[in-house]
């Protein structure tokens, strides 16, 4: 066993950071913290410009001959600037279930334009009504001629309010079993009838409802075959990043230098018993974390689909983390609700005690994750109700 | 980054798997309470090499790895095995480190002495006005090393050949006992700093497998229990149905993971002489400690009623994953200890 972390992308490091140092606006973290629009249109163009985008992909699909590891390198660096780009995360999982699942003639328009920075592509999966029973989406489609006809209601749109379009989940069949009678479109937030309401979050960020009313679209929009949505659907949660480990500081790390230099100004210290096992269970917590993720890496490199690995991993972290920063926000007391810039740690732990809430609920809940590890690797019967 | 068995590694897992299996039964478990030693497996351990297999081979062990040694404890540990292996493995490591520094020394005469069968134990925590209180094997022991003070000591231990061992009835049935360190037979193997610091080294591996040992008794708990709640019926279905009993399994599943990792990559970090490394033996044993403790916990709960009952094995694994752990003290003392090893200057 070999558990070393080795940096392969140490010799783009440097030109990652001129990369960066060269374009990178200091004013958009910021703006984006502020904002809550997690995707910053001036940064996109330049990482289109610059090839990024399209770094890796089929120069017949539009990718360009930026070497890989730069791109991954340059957006290590922008992610430690405080930089997110959620709409083109999103983006680039739809555009690898296209890659899978399209027709030639959309992987030759499509893909390109996504990675010449033209579109932006959010997901709409979640409906008022239906979030972890994904499968139980009621915004129909219907086929009119050579167009099909969308309506309803998505929830949780996240980012469509600067997305070109929305990666739609409909029902196009409602006379089979949930699950085959799903079909999946790409339609345009500029379309007639579509409208978007921002919701508004905990952790700052905006999400969306969106609406469809009798939206029209081409035949060639949809992804995948009719009816075929839920198999596209596994496509596309097969490219939900898998589990990562970076070396760094790590949290437990960074609050104990951070209560050192405080100096006791907030009545705690680094010779206290309590706040000392605090930070301890955090190390360890992130150790495992960190391990579990390494795993999920370990299994995708070696050509397996770590499924309950997977799950593990999601569960693990999302539900530490939402312990770590409540734990630390008890640590300052009743100095623990301050927010901003003049709130110990520049408000950073208020700030993730909020924000690490949608950490155990999206992407799968904790408990969808346990019922799929109950299943898969405990072997216990599924507990859901039949369809 | 590698997280797969080598191919000796995996032979070994199930050649150990499948000894362990055979001779650490259930039966032979519960025949060897209260003492807690089961002299025919632990001849067997001896004559396969099983205690000194991470002493090197130029002195008559059998050369292999930290990270073998640690496959090896989480087998034993599966089949909760009444046998001092993770006490004489490490000490006998121990006796090595000193006997590579001085061949023909005490520490090689001791050594010779382990690997011909005579049982050298490691006590974990210091010993206090000369005495090692209930030090691991104590009771079955014939040399127990031991921190006095300043000093790095052996001790034989001396018993009434006539009587039968004995240890004070203890939660999980372990030969422990109080062992004198200011006798006549005492010898000091080191003192001052590099006393210190070979035993800490030597509690460290005990850490790292007594990780591993409780992660492979979770494991065998949680299966216990899955096969349970498959088979026991409530409300006209299994009880393995119902997602309050399912979701706690899946979070011990997962945590039982997670500390076998840990402790793979503590005994990892060992061998590679890590900077990290004594902070991932402490992190792997509370870790395991506490999700052990949890997975065993729950596994017993599942039961229902018959969890609480002698006549199920499932207490044999729950009394065991909290003695095993308590070996080295308050745990939360332990955190103490760790939080000095990563935040403190003198711990870097």
């Amino acid at each position: 066993m070999d558990f070393s972390v080795v940096d392969d992308l140490a010799e783009h490091r440097e030109a990652a950071r001129v990369w960066a140092e060269a374009n990178v606006d200091p004013a958009w973290a910021k703006e984006q913290h502020e904002s809550g629009t997690h995707q910053t249109a001036g940064l996109h163009r330049l990482l289109a410009r610059d090839g990024l985008l399209g770094a890796g992909w089929p120069p017949e699909y539009g990718g360009t001959d930026v070497d890989p590891g730069f791109a991954h390198a340059v957006m290590d660096e922008l992610r430690s600037l405080g930089l997110m780009w959620d709409g083109w995360s999103t983006t680039v999982m739809v555009i690898n279930t296209i890659s899978h699942v399209g027709s030639e003639e959309q992987k030759r328009t499509i893909i390109p334009a996504a990675l010449r920075g033209e579109l932006l592509i959010s997901l709409g999966y979640s409906e008022p009504d239906s979030g972890s029973d994904v499968a139980a989406a009621s915004t129909r489609a219907v086929r009119d001629g050579e167009e099909w006809v969308i309506d309803g209601q998505k929830m949780f749109t996240s980012t469509a309010q600067v997305c070109s379009h929305v990666f739609v989940l409909t029902r196009t069949n409602t006379e089979v079993p949930k699950h085959k009678g799903l079909t999946l479109f790409l339609v345009p937030t500029a379309a007639a009838g579509f409208d978007l309401q921002p919701i508004y979050t905990l952790g700052g960020q905006q999400t969306n409802a969106t609406f469809y009313s009798g939206v029209r679209v081409p035949d060639s929009a949809r992804i995948g075959g009719v009816d075929a949505g839920w198999s596209v659907m596994h496509v596309a949660l097969t490219f939900e990043r898998a589990g990562d480990r970076r070396a760094g500081v790590t949290l437990a790390r960074k609050v104990a230098d951070w209560v050192r230099r405080s100096g006791g100004e907030y009545g705690i210290d680094m010779d206290d018993a309590v706040t000392r096992e605090r930070l301890a269970r955090i190390a360890i917590d992130e150790e495992v974390a960190g391990l579990l993720g390494m795993r999920v890496r370990w299994i995708s490199e070696s050509g397996g689909l770590p499924r309950a690995e997977g799950s593990m991993q999601k569960l693990f972290a999302s539900e530490a983390s939402l312990r770590h920063y409540s734990e630390l926000v008890d640590m300052l007391g009743a100095s623990g609700v301050l927010q901003g810039d003049g709130a110990p740690m520049g408000g950073d732990l208020e700030a993730h005690f909020r924000s690490t809430v949608v950490g155990t609920i999206y992407g799968g809940s904790s408990e969808i994750q346990r019922e799929i590890i109950s299943e898969l690797r405990l072997g216990l019967p599924k507990s859901r109700p039949a369809a | 980054m590698d997280l797969s068995d080598s191919e000796e590694q995996s032979t070994l897992r199930k050649h150990l798997a499948n000894f362990f299996t055979r001779e650490s039964t259930t039966e032979r478990v519960r025949a060897s309470e209260p003492l807690g030693f089961d002299a025919r497996l632990w001849s067997d351990m001896l004559a396969m090499g099983l205690p000194s297999m991470a002493v090197p081979e130029a002195l008559g062990g059998g050369g292999a790895g930290l990270g073998d040694l640690t496959l090896a404890a989480e087998e034993f540990g599966r089949r909760i095995a009444p046998a001092p292996f993770i006490e004489a493995a490490a000490a006998n490591d121990l006796l090595a480190r000193l006997a590579e520094e001085d061949a023909g020394g005490v520490a090689g005469e001791l050594l010779s002495g382990a690997l011909e069968g005579r049982l050298v134990s490691l006590a974990v925590r210091p010993a206090h006005g000369g005495v090692a209180r209930l030090a691991p094997a104590g009771a079955i022991a014939d040399t127990l090393l031991a921190l006095d003070g300043d000093e790095l000591v052996a001790v034989t231990l001396e018993r009434d050949p006539e009587a039968p061992a004995s240890a004070p009835a203890n939660l999980g049935a372990a030969p422990m006992a109080d062992c004198r360190t200011d006798g006549s037979s005492r010898t000091v193997l080191a003192s001052g700093a590099p006393a210190r610091s070979l035993h800490d080294h030597a509690v460290a591996e005990w850490q790292i497998l007594t990780a591993s040992a409780l992660v492979g008794l979770a494991s065998a708990a949680l299966e216990i229990a899955v096969e349970y709640v498959k088979q026991r019926r409530a409300f006209g279905v299994p009880i393995g149905w119902f997602q309050s009993v399912q979701h706690r399994l899946a979070d011990d599943v997962t945590e039982t993971d997670g500390a076998r990792l840990l402790a793979y990559e503590a005994a990892w970090a060992t061998e590679e002489q890590h900077a990290n490394a004594r902070a991932l033996a402490s992190m792997s044993f509370l870790f395991a400690s506490e999700s052990a403790f949890k997975t065993a916990g729950d596994s017993l709960h599942f039961h229902g009623g018959y969890g609480y009952t002698l006549e199920y094995d499932i207490q044999l694994y729950f009394r065991r994953a909290k003695a095993w752990a308590l070996a080295a003290g308050d745990p939360r003392r332990e955190f103490q200890r760790l939080a000095g090893l990563l935040f403190d200057e003198r711990g870097q």
